[in-house]
Formats: structure tokens, sequence, C-alpha cells
């Protein structure tokens, strides 16, 4: 039996850009459901159908109270004491779309919210472009992540392994499975770009700079929209890739990401 | 025993990070706090405005629409009724005897009635307006362009900010100094779509968006766009105006650069 092997993981730079990018997506979050507050309802196009938004986190009279309701396409559902009205630290009906809990600051203030959004969004910019750079330049992206027409035949395998939770050993495990190098491919090079994109495209300041933004995007709420969605599927990758950290040996994963060192397991005997 | 025991954790349990979970939250907020961390986060808004000039030229258009895509019921935010009586005369004598003052480092200040305004040579957009609060609205507006009141008062050369003082009171508190005011610089002053508009949807500007008169700057967010605008000052500096970050709203926290 091979003896059980410890590499070297992951680069300097991607452990570096991983942790910044995981404080400045949580502030970015949180701030954003802060500034999503404000007016929390969704649309598509250029303006406001006001009467009919395709998403909204309302606040609902009945009787005496209010309820919280969320409405998708026209569907209404009780989402009382979560979304659209919940209660306060004071034990208050509180109004608004995402609760006190989630948002940046804790209490309603969208100024405040917009500050830290801004502010993050800038570091988010210049992390993102450090290790898009940095994997362009250096071969991570051609070495670490593009999977090979061999991989991608053999997805289907992959899918069914994972969803058994049997992890690679030996060999394999030296490198990303190619559901990993795809969902680190699409958050890295599709889903954070368009966060940005959508994220400009409702600045009027750079939709007059570039009008292309609003025509690619479908209009400023087609974009806010998008942006809406985008990061709704970040939070879900991050759910998802957080469950694997956890199912796939936590301590030496994350061991992996401060220190870079990687405890390889010993392929068993074939059979 | 051991049962009694083991719920006895558990609710220490529960209370522990329920306990904890509040802490932590409270502490997001109080993180907003400290007026080093308002400094600190500040520091992005300069640093967007810088880019945004620099990518942005100074005559690029905001995107202009087509009569089809106006808004069915363009939203008034904001104050839609100011209760100040001086304004109230006026709306109830349709603005006849309104005039705008133009002054401050001006080498003509002027007053204009609504006729001698709607007697200037006008432009008329149909452009999107972004509220902060994250909508947009499209509305037809028709107006003097600000650069031609400012060739007709001649700007001294160290005038850098256009002011504008305004009849409401969004929170009604009676005082002259708690009213809505807004300021932009010269590029924003003497861009073509910077207009005062005295008409909306080809309607003379209601007075719930505004009337008579409400200033439009379409490359920035909507509260930089003034309504019941009673008064414009070209000064040297903002900072000892009011609350001296250049705006009713600005002065309550939000950036005077409100291109995003």
């Amino acid at each position: 039996m091979e003896k059980r092997e410890v590499i070297y993981r992951h680069s300097g730079t991607v452990r570096i850009t991983h942790w910044i990018n995981v404080l400045v997506l949580l502030v970015l979050l949180m701030s954003g459901m802060q500034i999503f507050n404000a007016h929390p309802a969704l649309y598509l196009g250029a303006q406001s159908n006001f009467d009919a938004p395709i998403f909204a986190l309302d606040a609902k009279q009945d009787g005496d109270t209010v309820k919280g309701v969320t409405t998708v396409f026209g569907h209404s559902f009780d989402t009382d004491g979560v979304f659209g009205a919940a209660t306060d630290l004071a034990g208050n009906v509180d109004e608004r779309g995402f609760p006190w809990s989630v948002t940046l600051p804790g209490h309603r203030d969208l100024s405040m919210g917009r500050r830290w959004h801004f502010f993050f969004a800038w570091l988010f910019l210049f992390n993102g472009l450090a290790y898009l750079l940095w994997s362009l330049g250096s071969g991570h992206l051609r070495r670490d992540l593009a999977p090979s027409g061999k991989e991608l035949s053999h997805i289907g395998a992959s899918i069914i392994e994972h969803a058994q939770l049997k992890f690679a050993k030996g060999e394999e495990a030296k490198r990303y499975n190619v559901l990993q190098k795809l969902s680190y491919l699409i958050v890295a090079f599709i889903l954070l770009p368009l966060m940005l994109l959508t994220g400009l495209a409702m600045s009027p300041g750079m939709d007059a700079a570039f009008p292309l933004l609003l025509d690619v995007l479908g209009g400023r709420q087609s974009a806010r929209t998008i942006h809406f969605i985008t990061a709704s599927g970040i939070v879900i990758f991050v759910a998802v890739h957080v469950f694997m950290v956890l199912v796939s040996g936590v301590w030496n994963n994350l061991r992996s990401m401060i220190t870079g060192r990687y405890a390889i397991e010993p392929a068993e005997e074939k059979r | 025993m051991s049962g009694e025991r083991e719920m006895h954790r558990r609710g220490f349990l529960t209370r522990g990070l329920a306990a904890a979970s509040t802490a932590l939250l409270a502490g997001c907020d109080e993180l907003s706090d400290p007026p080093w961390v308002k400094r600190v986060l500040d520091s992005a808004e300069e640093l967007t405005r810088v880019s945004q000039r620099a990518l942005l030229s100074p005559t690029a258009l905001a995107r202009e629409y087509t009569e089809a895509d106006l808004s069915p019921a363009f939203k008034a935010n904001g104050s839609t009724d100011p209760g100040d009586p001086a304004y109230k005369a006026h709306a109830a004598n349709g603005f006849a005897d309104w005039k705008l003052g133009i002054r401050g480092l001006v080498e003509q200040p002027l007053e204009l009635s609504l006729a001698e305004l709607r007697a200037m040579p006008s432009r008329t957009q149909i452009t999107r307006h972004d509220c902060v609060e994250g909508w947009s609205c499209i509305g037809k507006w028709k107006g003097v362009p600000l650069s031609a009141l400012l060739d007709r008062v001649k700007l001294k050369p160290d005038a850098r900010y256009i002011v504008f003082y305004c009849a409401d009171n969004l929170f009604e508190t009676g005082k002259e100094k708690d009213k809505y005011y807004e300021s932009i610089g010269l590029v924003d002053a003497y861009h073509p779509q910077t207009i005062l508009a005295y008409e909306m949807n080809d309607q003379t500007l209601p007075i719930a968006n505004g009337a008579p008169l409400r200033l439009r700057v379409e490359r920035q967010l909507g509260y930089k766009m003034a309504k019941y605008v009673m008064r414009i000052e070209a000064v040297d500096h903002i900072v000892g105006i009011r609350g001296g970050r250049g705006g009713f709203w600005e002065d309550l926290g939000y950036e005077w650069y409100a291109g995003i």
C-alpha cells in the first residue's frame, strides 16, 4: 500500500485571494440585502412596473397585524417572520424585505449599506483582478482549472460519485475533479464578473459611459434582477462548497487553504 | 437525572448560542458606528467619483428613450406637496408672480419669471430616473438648459459649484435650514442634459414632481435632481453650507457624487 503523502495544494495567491473574497463577499451580501430592502421588489426591462414586480418581499395588512409575504411571478407565499416582515430585537414587527439579522447595518440604513457595499465592491474588484490576472499568467487556469476532454466525458460518473459522497484518493486526489473545476470556473469567470457588470449597469454614470451595458443586460431593472439572481447563485455555491469541505475532510481542506498543505490518502489497492 | 442534566445542558447551549448570535449581530450594527469606520468607507466615494469622471466624457449623454417607453405613472418620491406658506401662495396662483433667483459668484445676478424661463431656448429629453432606493421610471422633460442660464449670469472664475435651494422641507420642521437643497459641480452644470424642467410628459410640471421647476442631472441618482427649486447660487465651496456635505440627503449620509 502507498504511504499517506502531504502535497502543496494551494499557492499563496489562491489562499490570500480566497480568504479576502470570503470577507468581501460576506460584506457585499449583507450590505446588498440592506440596499435591496430600500425597495424590495425586482422588475424586468429598463424601468419598474410597480404593479407587477416579478419578485417582491412585502408586508401585507392582515387584520390588525401585518404579515410577511413573498411574491414570485404573481404567486404569493406566506414568509412571515423571515421575509417581508419579521420581529426585531425589541420584539416589534419590522416591515422589511430581509430581516435585520442578515443585513449590514442591522437597522434600516440605506446610506450606510451603500457605503459598506461600494467600499467592499472596490476591494472585490482589486482582489478579483489580482486572482484572474495571476490565474492567466501563472498557468493556474490552464493547469488546475481547465477540464480535459476526457474529464468532461466522464462527468456522469463524477456526479454519481459526488452524490454518494465518495471522494478521490491517491493520485486522483492531487487535482481538482471535473465538477470542482467546472464550478470554480463558473464562479470565478462567470458569476463573480457578472456581479460586477450588473452592479455597474445600475449606475447612471456608467450607463452613460457604456450604454452597451444596458443593451447586453436588458435594461437597468433587468440588470438589478440579474444582480440579485447571480448573488443567490453564489450563495447556493457557497452552501454546497462549505458542505463539500465539511464532508470531504474538514481539517485537511481548511489546512490546505491556510498553509497550502494537503494530505493525500493512499488509493485503495485495485482488486 | 442524566436526562435532566442533558436538558439543562441543551437549554444552556441554546441560550448561549442565542446570546452569542445576538452579540455578533448587534456587533454588526455597532460596526458602522465609529467615525473612523465611516471615514475609511467614505474613501471609496472619492475613488468612485474620480474613476467615473475618468471613464465618462463630460459630454457623454445618458440614454434617451422614446415615447413608447414612458412610465404609465412616474413615481413622485420624497416631498410631494410642500407645506411652506410662501410656496403654497405661489402654487395657488399658478406661480404667476414667482421668480427664480440666480446669484452668488456671478457677474450679473438675475431674477426670471416662469414665463421668461419658458421663452428661453429649451431642451426636451426622455430619460430614465434612477432612485437611490433601486427603482427606475422613464419620463419626458422639457426645460431650460442650466448652461444657458449660467451663460446669461456669467460665472465668476472662482465659482466651482452650483447650489439649488428648494421650497420643500421633507420632515416639515418649519425651519429654513432643514429645507431641501442640492449642489452639483461645473461638469454636470454645463452638461447638455442638465436642465431646469418646467414640463413633464408634455404637461406643466405637477406639484408632486417639483413644480414650478425641477433640476434634471441625468447621469446621477434621483436625489440630486432637486424639486421645487427656488433659487440658484454659484459658490466656490460647499463646506460652509448647512450640513456641509452639499445636499439634503448628503447631510444625512448619502454620497455627494451619486453616479452609482
